[in-house]
């Protein structure tokens, strides 16, 4: 059976020791935010996730979500489990104190988050797509909106959705065809039918609010002519309790590969009465604001997914005994443990300086998020936008292919014993492997990437990255102890502005050629970022490393970050260098 | 030979008009029937922005005077330009009166837009009609190069000759001959595709953003399109052109069946409404306290809503694509459509009735009018079949030269050659006025002796070569570079005896390439940056150092980078609209291409600056400190910007054979300059300059970033550590500009004026 413990002390070094807590500090609202302070909501959250959430982990999968007359029933446990995670405030961590939210910053929200979906990703997702709703009625909705509807999800009691796709239209949202009509009394009436609506019908709470993308009568072809609404399952009474039933309906669920305690359903809207969110025809504008924040969520599954799964393939290769040690048998049994393999350890510590690599940088893009809607200086608060506008695709596709790709080397590990159900590893893989798709699949994360963030502002966004990594490098040139980390983040730093200079320079001639390169460009970026993690990781660990098994454990992973997995950069220069015309030329009827 | 000058009428057109003459350096007699309005007119003039005058002193010689007391002046004019009000009576009463008072031989014109030449020779006597014509300017005479001619059955050859010659090669205009019929050319078809656009507009309900989008930059159509058209040249000149035609057109002219009185403008102009002159027409600004809003006309009800960008699914799919764009089933489609087949249906239907030849009317419309394709380009770029079954299907006539021809285009190149269509159904070759030169001719017949993505070198014959830029704006990048040094390895090998600077894009070159740079230090690459700094200076200095003359040639703006490059030239032929300036600061930055060293070394040799080795730093400071912009090559000679003995041509289609010649007229004997030492004052000419801009910062007058740039220019200047005794060779200026600008170059401040300037064409004052 697997198990799970919070990393509570990696967690502390990303956010203490690695992350600007001055800069987090200085935020309105976030003054408080000492050790003392963070701490114990960490604990908390930990103690929760193992205790409550990852049991219900491995039965929520196998039982999975029900579908009987238009109704859904999640997994047993779940509806108390949530009742639970509502009850401990946990819903209300990130919102507006003004609506009964703690206010807590987003760096902070995403380490709860990590635990979240190490512990249950199928369980997450309901809080997490209410969540989503709150974002997008607290940023957009009128006040009378706002008033009405945020407690609920605040406190958790109603949960909300994402309706976007529709059978002919997933990542191409111009496409779709859900018509909205004005009902002549400020309301609108929604019709069409949206699929894979996660979370669209469940019981864990009285009231769903879907918000819907939908087109006005007066709509243009294509991405402007898109406007959000608000559909309520059960329209409220004027107490604020779920009043009429709301004319949309689960039509189905899917049977899906993973995450099965998550409801994944065919939502019907036949007239449903909803009201608009923002501007008409600013619908996806709507929509975007809250994509970074979603996306890095998504980010933070694959991070879970690869951290619990981390675990369970170090504790198993710990205790498996078989064969001996190429250098000789290093106990007096029958058997060495697995753990002496070189090629165990190869895999072992990929997952974890990878883990590690991206939750410092994930609570790095979250701080920056904090100060992109809390600094008072709107100088700054562009600054950090521009760095989280640069970082989210980079991070959604990176974290989530090191997910995918980690829960995968998890299993490995455990030989047989990770293929099978019984040790829980195989459902980490096909749990992890949805988030390379939902939330805009990783190639459209690299598009996004090379087409919008790289060029926007003559490279702009760049700016937010290149520079303070640039001048980190000529600060530590000269630092000797320090230059068997810095030279090989030197080396890719510089294949990274050579390839972003041709890219940004073929890209212009022939986008074709920019989108050819960029799934390899994305995971050198990636590379290259965790470069600079794990070289500053170093930067701290060294003095500290002779007496503490902490910081000597840091210092050894980013040597081995360095030296084993930085490299791959160089084949993705090559590879980006030599173009897009293998891709080009292959005839389409010879696939 | 045209010495003298007079011009009649003090109006917009006509002291326009005098402003030019003298502009050309000849002497001109402005009069007009109101006492003191010439003279008012002159000082108005002074004033306006864009300049009528190339240079302030050009308006001494403008004689202003009073038709009633100083008709006498006239007498030794050799032309009298007539630009009174447009009435034929009274044109040809005044004329009368001239027949006392003009000298025998003298030439009389009209500047008549709408009257036909018949109509105002009628009854005047043999003399007169041999010795007038009609030149019609367009607004602003100085710099629209569109002049209509037109002569009558009895003028004298000679007398057109002259004018021709005289508005050609003094005054720079492309002579367009027309025949004797209302509106000419450009007013008869821009008319009509103004009264189309127009009544299209309200009949498909598009709003004024809608309509200008789509028949602006689709067509080729200045970006203002067809409201702010009317907004900029004022929307109470539109009906004034109307009536006019429609009194004279033929009854069964299409103009007729277009034109419409329409209820919005006659609404606005009773409302005094009437463009820009009048704060508001079709767009507007809305002042709520400090807070300005743009605001639009409703054409349905007359009343301003704020502006909006315009959203058309045609428009978004073939903003490029005329013929796609018209066959877009959207609003913005059928609209373009619309005027398409008016505008392009009724050029074809003119020639030759108008002109002899399509290329004549393209020309004028291009000049005339701004388009970028005249009529018969844009036909071939639609499809002169595609346009022909338009029009078909539209249940309208086809004009015969567009039956005839048929499948085919209006243009080709035959032989290396440009050829036209013609009435007589052959395709003629294209005949440009003798002397004229022209690159684009060249290249037709020829292959660049070398090229790379954003510059060639062609053999333009007699031992001379061409360096182009063809760059994006022509800024200046690498490959730019690459091919100065590639032309001056050639040339020293005895490739070519002589090499010409220049291109036939509408600006000679804007500098660097700001995206390029940006984008650069956007990724922090630095090396490759200072390496691109390194290149442009090694490359500049050695057209300085070539064995063989260099000439620049540019028309148009040449900023920074490329004001820089003339600066190393051995000399410039310029046009006369040539805006030349050093203005790096203007985003942050200082010259680094050898614009401060040559400056120095040029303000240190000229006699007009004190002795002593503050005056020329002090002066290089003020210029390159404020961004000074030339606003012509004759101010660009008062600057130091271009030297005295740097020559100007006015006609811009006759620069290339002006700057060939000159190239070749400093083969023989020549030699390069020497290179320069100069006497620099070090810091404590620096810290003279602090104070002096510390004074600035006091009035308000410089910003904080200014400051940092300007020191750093000041620094560059006063030669960094250089001391007054000693002699700095300018080498070590052009080290000292590279390293200010690697310094600027990493400053946010300067990063967010190099991006404001590229997204708002703005200069940011932070």
């Amino acid at each position: 059976m697997p198990s799970y413990q919070a990393p509570l002390r990696d967690m502390q070094f990303a956010l203490y020791e690695m992350s600007d807590t001055a800069a987090l500090r200085a935020l309105p609202g976030c003054e408080d935010l000492t050790p003392d302070a963070i701490d114990p909501v960490l604990e908390a959250a930990g103690t929760f996730c193992a205790e409550v959430l990852f049991p219900l982990n491995r039965s929520g999968d196998e039982e999975g979500c029900r579908f009987e007359n238009g109704v859904v029933r999640t997994p047993k446990g779940f509806p108390e489990a949530y009742r639970a995670f509502c009850e401990g405030g946990w819903t209300a961590l990130g919102c507006d104190p003004d609506y009964g939210g703690q206010g807590l910053p987003n760096s902070i929200g995403v380490l709860v988050q990590e635990m979240i979906c190490s512990s249950n990703l199928s369980f997450g997702m309901y809080p997490g797509l209410g969540h989503g709703a709150y974002a997008a009625l607290s940023k957009h909705g009128t006040q009378d909106l706002r008033d009405r509807y945020l407690p609920k999800l605040v406190s958790g009691e109603w949960a909300g959705t994402m309706c976007l796709t529709e059978p002919q239209c997933g990542t191409d949202l111009g496409l779709i065809r859900t018509r909205a009509e004005p009902a002549g009394d400020g309301s609108y009436r929604i019709t069409g039918t949206k699929i894979f609506i996660s979370g669209g019908e469940h019981d864990l709470t009285d009231n769903i609010l879907h918000l819907v993308l939908a087109k006005l009568p007066d709509a243009l072809s294509g991405t402007r002519g898109i406007s959000l609404f608000l559909v309520p399952k059960f329209l409220p009474t004027d107490e604020g309790r779920p009043g009429a039933r709301n004319a949309v309906a689960c039509g189905a669920i899917e049977h899906k590969m993973g995450i099965k305690a998550s409801s994944t359903c065919v939502m019907n809207f036949d007239g449903a009465q909803g009201w608009l969110v923002g501007e008409p025809h600013r619908g996806l504008a709507a929509m975007f604001t809250m994509m970074n924040e979603a996306r890095l969520g998504v980010a933070i599954q694959g991070l879970g997914l690869a951290e619990v799964s981390y675990q369970n393939a170090v504790a198993y290769a710990r205790e498996r005994l078989q064969g001996r040690a190429l250098g000789g048998a290093r106990n007096a049994g029958p058997a060495d443990p697995i753990l002496v393999h070189p090629d165990v350890r190869r895999m072992l510590l990929t997952m974890r300086a990878m883990a590690e690599g991206c939750r410092v940088l994930g609570v790095w893009t979250a701080l920056q998020q904090d100060i992109a809607t809390r600094h008072p200086d709107p100088a700054r608060r562009q600054e950090a936008d521009d760095f989280v506008a640069l970082l989210t695709p980079i991070v959604k596709a990176l974290f989530t292919d090191m997910g995918w790709e980690s829960t995968a080397t998890g299993m490995q590990v455990l030989g047989g014993h990770g293929y099978i159900r019984e040790w829980g590893m195989e459902q980490y893989v096909r749990d992890a492997r949805i988030t390379q798709i939902y939330e805009g699949t990783n190639g459209i994360q690299a598009l996004d990437l090379v087409g919008r963030k790289m060029s926007v502002h003559a490279g702009r966004y760049l700016r937010r990255f290149f520079h303070p990594l640039s001048d980190w490098l000529e600060a530590h040139a000269d630092d000797a102890p320090l230059a068997e980390f810095v030279q090989p983040l030197a080396k890719a730093f510089g294949r990274l502005q050579q390839v972003t200079a041709d890219l940004a320079r073929r890209g212009l001639a022939d986008p074709t050629e920019a989108a050819a390169g960029a799934t390899d460009y994305l995971r050198l970026f990636g590379l290259v970022a965790l470069a600079w993690v794990w070289a500053r990781a170093a930067e701290v660990s060294r003095p500290l490393a002779e007496g503490d098994a902490f910081y000597r454990a840091k210092l050894a992973t980013a040597r081995f970050y360095m030296q084993k997995i930085l490299p791959q950069t160089g084949a993705l220069t090559s590879s980006i260098l030599a173009g897009g015309a293998s891709l080009r030329q292959f005839e389409d009827a010879a696939f | 030979m045209i010495k003298r000058v007079g011009v009649i009428g003090a109006g917009v057109m006509g002291a326009g008009i005098a402003a030019h003459v003298a502009n050309a350096g000849v002497p001109v007699v402005l009069l007009d029937i109101v006492p003191g309005a010439a003279a008012r007119a002159v000082e108005t003039m002074l004033k306006a922005d864009p300049a009528p005058f190339m240079h302030r002193r050009n308006a001494r010689l403008v004689e202003p005077g009073d038709l009633e007391t100083d008709i006498a002046k006239l007498a030794d004019c050799d032309w009298i330009v007539e630009a009174i009000i447009e009435r034929p009576d009274a044109k040809r009463a005044l004329y009368a009166r001239l027949e006392d008072v003009r000298k025998t031989g003298s030439i009389v014109s009209s500047n008549t837009s709408t009257i036909p030449l018949a109509a105002l020779t009628g009854g005047m006597g043999a003399r007169f009609a041999g010795d007038f014509l009609i030149t019609h300017f367009f607004n602003p005479p100085r710099y629209m190069r569109l002049l209509e001619l037109v002569a009558g059955p009895a003028t004298r050859p000679e007398a057109v000759a002259s004018i021709r010659d005289f508005a050609d090669r003094a005054l720079g205009k492309t002579v367009i001959d027309c025949a004797d019929t209302p509106g000419f050319i450009a007013n008869r078809i821009g008319a009509l595709w103004i009264g189309a656009a127009l009544r299209h507009a309200v009949d498909l309900s598009l709003t004024v953003e809608e309509a200008d989008a789509v028949a602006g930059r689709p067509f080729g159509v200045p970006s203002t399109g067809i409201f702010g058209l009317m907004d900029l040249v004022g929307i109470d000149l539109a009906p004034h052109v109307a009536k006019s035609l429609l009194l004279t057109l033929p009854p069964d002219d299409a103009y007729r069946d277009v034109y419409r009185d329409e209820p919005i403008v006659a609404r606005l102009i009773a409302e005094g409404r009437t463009g820009r002159k009048a704060k508001g027409g079709f767009y507007s600004v809305r002042r709520n306290g400090v807070d300005r809003e743009k605001v639009t006309l409703d054409l349905a009800n007359g009343e301003y809503r704020p502006s909006r960008k315009p959203a058309l699914d045609s428009l978004d799919a073939h903003a490029t694509d005329l013929r796609a764009l018209a066959d877009h089933p959207d609003r913005g489609g059928r609209y373009a459509r619309a005027v398409l087949l008016d505008t392009l249906g009724y050029a074809a239907s003119l020639v030759p009735a108008i002109a002899g030849t399509v290329d004549a009317v393209d020309t004028a419309m291009r000049l005339g009018y701004a388009w970028k394709w005249g009529p018969f380009e844009l036909i071939d770029r639609v499809g002169a079949a595609w346009l022909a079954k338009a029009l078909r299907e539209a249940g309208r006539p086809v004009p015969p030269l567009l039956e005839r021809v048929g499948e085919g285009r209006f243009y080709r190149v035959e032989g290396g050659r440009l050829q036209a269509f013609a009435p007589d159904g052959e395709y003629h070759d294209v005949i440009r006025p003798e002397g004229v030169v022209l690159l684009e001719d060249i290249k037709r017949a020829k292959q660049p002796i070398a090229r790379n993505a954003s510059a060639s070198l062609w053999d333009i014959g007699d031992g001379v070569a061409c360096l182009e830029f063809h760059s994006k704006s022509n800024s200046l990048d690498p490959d730019v570079m690459a091919m100065v040094g590639r032309a001056v390895a050639m040339g020293t090998k005895g490739a070519f005896r002589a090499l010409v600077i220049y291109n036939e894009g509408k600006n000679f070159s804007v500098g660097a390439n700001l995206g390029l740079a940006l984008f650069a230090a956007n990724i922090a690459a630095w090396g490759e940056i200072e390496s691109l700094i390194e290149a442009g200076q090694k490359a500049y200095r050695a057209l300085r150092a070539a064995p063989f003359p260099v000439v620049g040639a540019p028309s148009g703006m040449a900023l920074g980078g490329g004001c820089e490059i003339l600066l190393h030239c051995s000399a410039v032929q310029a046009h006369a609209e040539t805006y030349v300036g050093l203005v790096e600061v203007g985003v942050g930055l200082i010259p680094a291409w050898g614009g401060c060293a040559t400056m120095l070394a040029r303000f240190a040799a000229d006699k007009k600056t004190p002795k002593g080795p503050m005056p020329p730093v002090a002066r290089a400071f003020e210029m390159i400190g404020t961004a000074q912009v030339a606003k012509s090559a004759a101010e660009a000679q008062d600057l130091g910007l271009l030297r005295a003995t740097d020559g100007i041509t006015a006609n811009r289609d006759r620069l290339f054979a002006d700057a060939k010649a000159r190239a070749l007229a400093l083969v023989d004997g020549y030699a390069p300059p020497e290179p320069a030492t100069l006497h620099l004052p070090g810091p404590a000419g620096r810290a003279a300059l602090a104070m002096a801009v510390q004074g600035f910062v006091g009035s308000g007058r410089a910003t904080p970033h200014d400051v940092v740039v300007s020191d750093r220019l000041a620094e560059t200047l006063t030669g960094g550590g250089a001391d007054a005794i000693d002699e700095t060779p300018l080498e070590q200026v052009y080290d000292l500009e590279r390293r200010a600008f690697m310094a600027l170059l990493k400053q946010p401040a300067t990063l967010a004026r190099i991006e404001h300037m590229l997204e708002t064409g703005k200069p940011l004052r932070n």
